[in-house]
């Protein structure tokens, strides 16, 4: 594949929090994102809508590193992220360069992901204190601070096993932001959790869009919460992007017609 | 000949025997873990010579009778200048088969750990050591307890063998009291209640016990 098209680095002037560029992902014979491009901008929240199958999580996935992908490149805050520079051209990242990339992303799971063997304070600290470095005493008190901006501070010293699974879900928020990431992913967060405690967890998210200039991309089912908060929609279908917009306008005037199905079809399951 | 007078006699041979059947058991159940630990880590290796090595070891220990292993370690080491204590022999060749069999129970384990915990590790750009000491393997513990449970009682068990190359352990007792006084019913049935209290009384309790502190590590309890 001809890398010369990629730049080293995205120039100062043309810089997004996170650019797809021309990015690629199959299984085999089965193309699940086609040259996909698509921009964040520092601070932006996105959400990502489409039926299932259409490439929604895998994008997210990918921009964790936990997809390889087949073509193009993935940038994070100018520097790419999938590859890395050797010799004046791109190459395939290694493990090392990886793992120094994905640090400044944080990600929560559809099923929470929290460490069972650890209590909701040691599963915050347990990043800080194991890949930043920071001390034990640093670690607390940050991951104190944030569990108390999720609700979850009285709850500190319990294993998952105790908590609900919105509870489970904040505390997942805490500990991926406890890595101070730039960039936060949120794979159907809301999705395995019982619809009375879903506001919970979407309440956490609204004041983080409210109070913080993270930038966030988020796979979501939920129509109402995502036009709520998002600065932009993405539409995705069939691995590409359909269309998208401002939250008003997707919702309000979608232009294409396989986002007035999938909209009109959604409203109707409700 | 009651058995209060058996005992009296012989009580200070199988006692001595049982000693050594216990070091044999606890040397050789150290054995048997580091090893099962590092061929069940092996296995799943990105790494074709160390996946290879360890499938070898697992193959050869799994798939021979433990007694010609001894025999091997025993007599025929000591053809390629390598020679062994009967001590040793003994509790080599019974940790090396055991943690044969244990290598696949950790293996299992691992693997039985749920993806997601990878993929949370991953995300918080853990390298692959840490991932697997600090999340994988504390879970995976969990899950292999109880089977490692059942796989000690075979390792005492096990032990029994080296008595056939003379290892002065509780089995050889046995057979030594039985040979010099014909009490068979006496020597052979006192050797099989010391195995079953040792299986019974000390092994399962102890594992249960660490099924307990494991539960409660996982907040369970």
């Amino acid at each position: 594949m001809d890398m010369s098209a990629f730049p080293l680095e995205l120039p100062e002037t043309d810089r997004p929090m996170v650019r797809f560029m021309n990015v690629t992902k199959s299984y085999g014979r089965l193309v699940v994102l086609d040259q996909l491009n698509l921009d964040i901008a520092a601070g932006e929240m996105v959400s990502i809508i489409g039926p299932s199958g259409s490439g929604k999580t895998t994008v997210l996935r990918m921009l964790m590193t936990l997809e390889t992908i087949n073509g193009g490149v993935i940038y994070v805050d100018g520097k790419p992220l999938t590859h890395m520079a050797k010799g004046g051209k791109l190459v395939p990242a290694d493990e090392r360069y990886l793992r120094m990339m994905r640090s400044s992303i944080g990600m929560c799971f559809q099923h929470f992901n929290l460490f069972p063997h650890m209590t909701a304070l040691q599963n915050c600290m347990e990043g800080p204190v194991q890949v930043l470095g920071l001390s034990k005493q640093e670690a607390r008190e940050r991951s104190e601070e944030l569990l108390s901006l999720v609700g979850m501070i009285a709850k500190k010293d319990q294993h998952p096993s105790r908590l609900s699974g919105g509870q489970q879900q904040r505390v997942a928020i805490a500990r991926a932001l406890a890595m101070r990431p730039k960039v936060m992913l949120f794979d159907e967060v809301t999705s395995a959790l019982d619809p009375e405690v879903i506001g919970e967890v979407t309440n956490v998210i609204r004041k983080l869009v409210a109070e913080h200039n993270l930038t966030m991309l988020m796979v979501t089912h939920q129509m109402g919460f995502a036009h709520d908060i998002s600065d932009r929609v993405c539409f995705f279908f069939g691995g590409k992007i359909e269309e998208q917009g401002p939250p008003d306008i997707l919702f309000g005037a979608p232009q294409r017609d396989r986002t007035k199905q999938f909209l009109s079809a959604v409203k109707e399951a409700h | 000949m009651t058995i209060w007078d058996f005992l009296e006699t012989y009580g200070a041979r199988i006692a001595s025997g049982t000693l050594v059947t216990c070091a044999q058991f606890g040397l050789a159940a150290i054995i048997a873990i580091v090893v099962a630990l590092i061929a069940g880590l092996g296995k799943l290796s990105h790494n074709g010579l160390i996946r290879g090595v360890s499938v070898i070891y697992i193959e050869i220990f799994r798939g021979t009778s433990l007694l010609v292993q001894l025999y091997w370690i025993f007599f025929v080491l000591p053809l390629f200048g390598i020679t062994l204590p009967k001590f040793a022999a003994g509790f080599i060749s019974v940790g090396l088969n055991v943690g044969s069999y244990g290598a696949e129970l950790v293996r299992g384990a691992i693997q039985s750990v749920p993806k997601g915990q990878w993929e949370a590790a991953y995300a918080l750009s853990m390298s692959p050591a840490r991932r697997m000491r600090r999340i994988i393997l504390p879970q995976a513990l969990g899950l292999m307890l109880p089977p490692w449970g059942n796989l000690l009682i075979e390792l005492l068990k096990g032990t029994a063998l080296v008595s056939l190359i003379s290892v002065t352990d509780l089995m050889f007792q046995a057979k030594q009291i039985n040979a010099s006084t014909y009490l068979s019913a006496q020597s052979f049935g006192a050797a099989l209640v010391v195995y079953y209290i040792l299986a019974r009384f000390l092994i399962t309790p102890f594992m249960r016990r660490m099924e307990r502190v494991m539960a409660r590590r996982l907040g369970r309890a």
